[in-house]
């Protein structure tokens, strides 16, 4: 009689946990609206559908904060360049608005590249200052109102359309999910990643070229951000001021709830997939609930110290 | 044959101690005594169980069984600072110092003069003056930053450190290994000075000349137990080298080929490097093996990292099997057939948390890919290559390469590199902290690579592995080679007196004829 | 002993760089304003770089320890909040009550008057102290990165913030927000204190702000004994080597509390200032992420490393001073305020940008990877 033993690295069991938690964030969302309303809207598979297609924009964006967040970096640059890729996407318009768009997302995710590889300036601190940047040329550039240029009609189809009743945004999140998943798990790139992540010298001299490569991962967050704020114009059919400033803390905390540790080096992609959803779940079911946003301030800070603490904690540091 | 210490005079007694890491018994059965007034030496390979016995002693771990005695009284000691309170005071080989404090606060760190309530600033410097002064070492500046000195200094600062707890019981955990040959001196004669007022030594080192110069008395350990105890000159050091490792060596050192022209892969010409190195010209011909010698500081490990392109602004020429190499990174240097083993394994040769199979291959990725993917299939074969051709002594490929002993580890490290086929291979001090028994796999393996063409640059800082591995060995001095030494001239006595620069003379050139 | 002076000069070059530069800036603004080098113009400054200097030295301790906390724009937020309803200063005392999911609760009187108003700044600089203390214990306890760990506290307070002000609102005591936002003089006539001001040994001090006193004030009391203490080196120390300090002994679990209490404090401090000045407590989450980042940047152009060990808090306010005088400046250049936004992010960028010159210099690349 051979024994199977399932052993769960340590990687796969925040993914396990995310998940279970998101089974009874369903449970619980579908109980409370029983009780009040005598329906479980949050098991229809259009209302499911829905929030997975609103949940695409945060998909996106987490899976390029997720490479920067592996070698051991941070981008906070992305609020302002999701809203400059939509902007300039939008007024450019035409043929050229979304390679325009992630062409800004390409330019300002080499800045951060360089800046943090070849200056070596903190990453914190110098993403901040492109974000002020990125801030400061569009108010400039749109004169502080909301443009008044449209998305065109692709970004409309992509963000907003469906294809065989499933949301194309949700397609454009697939491809980048499988790209991201494959670089990391497939290619000399993801190792080297996990590699700087670990131990950027001994990285250095196994003849990597880590700053390349940085500037690499960076240039992918920024087209991610670009991504997002092209579709999210799409979606909305229009820019707005601050239309990226929400995306920046939950793209972190979706990321660290996949169990990606936020020093670097170690997260699987699947992990990142599912806290996204936790997240986008979660705020369905409070708004479904009517809570106040004070309450779902609080709640997301609760939640993200609860799956911390529930993950394992980090090992005390004796030597 | 134990010599058993009568149990009045000794200070430490330990009786039973036994420490189990998860399923592997680091230490079983330990009885042992220490008595005060004596340097005792503590010998043994690395998982031999000296570190845990010494952190047991020290407070740092708990045994799972077993009692300890000071002085007559049963001790445990849960933390350092209680250890340090009874006054066992323990130098660790990673020292304990916080490199962006001031050398006056680091040794005055766990309880500095106090005055209302917050620390008196002038007394604590005036104590570190103190301190320092005892161990002869008063040109160290109390208010310097310990990053911005010297790492010789710093093992200084440590150890003055420990005399500042005025230990009652004091163990040196490889505590010399990165001093100066001059600070030496300082240290051993405070030992002396400590030793004739009664404190007992506990001393660590894989150096036996300090060993024979320094101990008393010695204790061998070997898997977790204590072999033998015997006082000085009782055992000569191919006894001990066989207590330590429990079976006959035969040679220490692999044979040497008999030396014949070879052609230089490795050419260097006028290497020049702000002050650390000054118009170096080196030849190393495939299939030789070429030592760097000298003392410590001389420009042996700038030169290595300026040959595989770690370093800014070097001048002169290097030419690699006839074509001049422009070495501006590592990956440079890589692509022109140099690996190079570093210093430090635990920062600059591995990702600790990562598998040792990622480890392995992270250097020939290239190798083992197809298209642009990894193949996983030609990966795993590599590994089990990299692992059975160095008989790495692992669990599983995918186990953390932390969890592998120091010499494994290391082996590790050349695996990775022997897997980019490499034409010239550099070493920098690749057998420091590794046990005897790796130690002598490494001897073996590196003229095995020299035999199949490789290009070997050695720097070591222990003459025996100098005279006993290399077919030649170019001794530096302030940036410059002043002598290369082979066949009959490469004696102790030479590279000791090259390596002060005593002989003025020519340098010797590979294969001239001399008398 | 010239050359202990060489090597302290060397040690503090990020403090020196910070003070030399806010020197020159600030005298030059003070030269091209119309009215500069008059007590109302510093008046006017005192208070705007106060709040941001607090939550700066907020920053500063748990950076120290190789941490970071996220949740300083939020305690100041919360308290600021808090401070709007206990300082009213009523005579008679101000009604408390709760209202939750429609239920409201009578919570009873605060007293008013000045024993009113201060026992409500103290509670108000106490729950500031609370809520750091809470971020440490997450961090020690919990055994979360502290960015994480205090991302998501932070989320926390400015919930509880929200709750307390959904919309803006409050009231301050008049008398308290005159005295706090002008000069001694103004404070002691206020207070009746030096012949309401006048007294003749007092006038050579009548000019300065009182937020500049209550930042010296502070600095001196709270952060210097700190520093000096073997709690405040301890900090230090984990966050230059914690395996180190852990085997020198040091009480790692407490400095690091420590550290993010006192981070809880200034910037309950803070908070408690800005709901004066303004006169009212608002939950203004933009503004609170604005603080948070930007005390981080004060953190780096006052010389203290992010990776931690070095700095001091008092490079970090003059990082804080640098930072808002620069704000200054627009306003007297009358640059359009359509360009004012990209102009604060280039002298951001290119301030923190200073320090890659260093990297220009750099022989030994391994040097680079710290």
């Amino acid at each position: 009689m051979t024994t199977v033993t399932l052993r769960l690295s340590r990687d796969d069991r925040p993914i396990l946990i995310a998940a279970l938690f998101i089974l009874v964030i369903l449970v619980a969302g579908t109980l409370y609206t029983f009780a009040r309303f005598g329906s479980a809207p949050l098991l229809s598979p259009t209302y499911l559908l829905q929030q997975l297609q609103v949940g695409a924009f945060l998909g996106i964006v987490s899976a390029g904060m997720m490479i920067v967040i592996l070698i051991a970096q941070i981008d906070l640059s992305v609020p302002w360049t999701l809203a400059a890729a939509a902007m300039m996407a939008t007024s450019i318009g035409g043929p050229l608005a979304i390679p325009v768009g992630l062409g800004v997302g390409l330019v300002v995710g080499i800045v951060n590249g360089i800046g943090v590889a070849y200056l070596r300036v903190p990453s914190m601190i110098f993403t901040l200052g492109v974000n002020a940047v990125m801030r400061g040329l569009m108010v400039a550039h749109t004169g502080g109102y909301a443009p008044q240029t449209t998305a065109t009609e692709l970004m409309r189809t992509l963000a907003a359309d469906r294809t065989f009743g499933i949301p194309n945004a949700l397609f454009v999140w697939a491809a980048v999910s499988v790209l991201v998943a494959v670089i990391l798990q497939r290619t000399p790139l993801g190792r080297y990643i996990y590699a700087i992540g670990n131990k950027e010298s001994a990285a250095y001299l196994a003849g990597i070229d880590t700053r390349r490569i940085t500037v690499i991962c960076f240039a992918l967050c920024g087209l991610a951000a670009a991504l997002t704020g092209v579709l999210l114009a799409g979606y909305s059919t229009k820019a707005y001021q601050g239309m990226g400033d929400t995306y920046l803390l939950p793209s972190i905390a979706a990321v660290v709830i996949g169990g990606t540790n936020i020093l670097g080096g170690r997260g699987r992609y699947l992990g990142t997939l599912v806290g996204v959803v936790l997240i986008v779940l979660l705020n369905s079911v409070l708004s479904i609930m009517d809570m106040p946003e004070a309450g779902r301030q609080v709640i997301y800070g609760l939640v993200i110290i609860l799956m911390l603490l529930v993950y394992g904690r980090n090992e005390r540091v004796t030597s | 044959m134990q010599d058993a210490i009568p149990v009045q005079s000794a200070f430490l007694t330990l009786a039973g101690i036994s420490k189990r890491y998860a399923g592997v018994r680091a230490l079983e059965g330990i009885d042992f005594a220490c008595e005060r007034g004596k340097i005792h030496a503590v010998l043994g390979e690395n998982g031999a169980g000296k570190s845990t016995l010494i952190k047991i002693i020290a407070g740092v771990v708990q045994p799972d069984s077993g009692t300890m005695c000071l002085a007559g009284n049963h001790v445990s000691f849960l933390t350092p600072s209680a250890a340090n309170a009874a006054g066992v005071v323990c130098i660790f080989q990673e020292l304990s110092l916080m490199p962006d404090l001031s050398v006056a606060d680091n040794i005055s760190i766990a309880s500095p003069p106090r005055r209302f309530g917050l620390i008196d600033v002038r007394a604590q410097r005036r104590r570190a003056e103190q301190l320092l002064a005892e161990i002869g070492c008063e040109d160290v500046n109390p208010l310097m930053r310990v990053r911005d000195l010297p790492l010789s200094r710093r093992q200084v600062v440590e150890i003055a450190k420990a005399l500042g707890k005025r230990p009652q019981l004091l163990i040196l955990d490889e505590a010399t290994s990165a001093l100066t040959s001059a600070d030496v001196e300082k240290v051993y004669a405070m030992l002396a000075r400590l030793k004739a007022e009664g404190v007992a030594i506990l001393y660590i080192s894989h150096r036996m000349h300090e060993v024979d110069a320094l101990a008393d008395r010695a204790s061998v350990f070997r898997n977790g137990r204590h072999i033998e105890t015997f006082d000085k000159g009782a055992r000569s050091t191919a006894d001990i080298v066989q207590l330590m490792i429990g079976r006959d060596i035969a040679a220490q050192y692999p044979a040497k080929p008999p030396r014949k022209p070879v052609k230089p892969a490795l050419t260097i010409k006028d290497l020049s490097w702000e002050k650390h190195l000054d118009r170096i010209s080196l030849c190393v011909g495939a299939g030789e093996i070429v030592g760097l010698g000298g003392l410590d500081g001389q420009g042996q490990k700038s030169l290595l990292l300026a040959l595989f392109g770690v370093l800014r602004g070097v001048t002169g020429r290097i030419t690699v099997d006839d074509r001049e190499a422009r070495l501006g990174s590592p990956a440079a240097a890589k692509s022109v057939g140099i690996a190079l083993v570093p210093e430090d394994r635990k920062t600059e040769g591995l990702m600790l948390p990562m598998s040792i199979g990622d480890n392995l291959t992270i250097a020939s990725l290239n190798t083992i890919s197809t298209g642009p993917f990894v193949d996983r299939a030609r990966e795993s074969a590599a590994i089990k290559r990299g692992i059975s051709r160095l008989q790495i002594k692992i669990g599983a490929p995918d186990d953390a390469v932390s969890t592998l002993s120091g010499g494994n580890q290391q082996k590790v490290v050349l695996a990775k590199w022997l897997m980019t086929e490499p034409r010239i291979i550099l070493l920098n001090d690749p057998t420091r902290g590794i046990d005897v028994g790796t130690k002598q796999e490494l001897y073996r393996l590196m003229r095995e690579l020299a035999d199949q063409g490789a290009a070997i640059l050695f720097y070591s800082t222990d003459y025996d592995e100098l005279i006993g591995c290399c077919d030649r060995v170019a001794i530096m001095y302030d940036g410059r080679i002043v002598r290369e030494l082979e066949g009959d001239q490469l004696t102790e006595t030479n590279i000791i007196a090259s390596s002060l620069n005593v002989h003025a003379a020519t340098p010797v050139r590979a294969g001239a004829a001399h008398a | 002993m010239l050359d202990d002076l060489a090597i302290r000069a060397r040690q503090n070059i990020g403090l020196v760089t910070a003070v030399l530069l806010f020197s020159i800036l600030y005298l030059l603004y003070n030269m091209a304003h119309p009215k500069g080098f008059s007590s109302a113009v510093l008046v006017q400054n005192a208070d705007e770089i106060f709040a941001l200097a607090m939550l700066a030295m907020a920053q500063t301790v748990p950076v120290l320890a190789s941490g970071l906390d996220l949740s300083v724009g939020a305690v100041m937020t919360m308290v600021g909040c808090l401070a709007s309803y206990l300082l009213a200063g009523t005579i008679g005392g101000t009604p408390l009550h709760l209202e939750v999911f429609g239920l409201h609760i009578g919570l009873g009187t605060f007293p008013g008057g000045t024993s009113g108003i201060l026992l409500g700044m103290a509670i108000c600089v106490a729950v500031g102290t609370f809520a750091g203390f809470v971020n440490g214990c997450v961090v020690v306890y919990g055994r979360i990165q502290p960015i994480i760990a205090t991302l998501a506290t932070g989320a926390v307070y400015i919930g509880i913030a929200l709750f307390l002000r959904p919309t803006p609102g409050g009231k301050i005591d008049d008398d308290l927000n005159w005295a706090l936002t002008n000069s001694l003089g103004d404070f002691a006539a206020t207070v009746h204190i030096f012949d309401d001001g006048a007294a003749a040994w007092f006038a050579p001090f009548a000019w300065i702000p009182v937020p500049f006193v209550l930042l010296v004030l502070i600095t001196l009391l709270v952060w210097v004994p700190f520093r000096r203490s073997v709690l405040g080196r301890a900090v230090y120390a984990v966050g230059s080597a914690e395996g180190a300090a852990f085997m020198s002994g040091l009480p790692i679990a407490r400095a690091k509390i420590a550290a993010f209490t006192l981070a809880g404090f200034f910037a309950g401090c803070g908070g408690l200032f800005l709901a004066i000045q303004t006169s009212s407590g608002n939950a203004d989450i933009p503004q609170a992420g604005a603080y948070t980042l930007n005390s981080i940047a004060s953190v780096v152009i006052g010389g203290t490393s992010l990776l931690g060990g070095t700095g001091s808090a008092v490079g970090s306010i003059f990082g804080a001073m640098i930072l808002r005088v620069i704000s200054f400046f627009f306003r007297i250049f009358d640059i359009a305020p359509l360009l004012q936004p990209l102009f604060e992010g280039l002298i951001l960028l290119t301030a923190v940008s200073i320090g890659a010159l260093g990297v220009l210099r750099v022989r030994n690349t391994l040097e680079l990877f710290r």
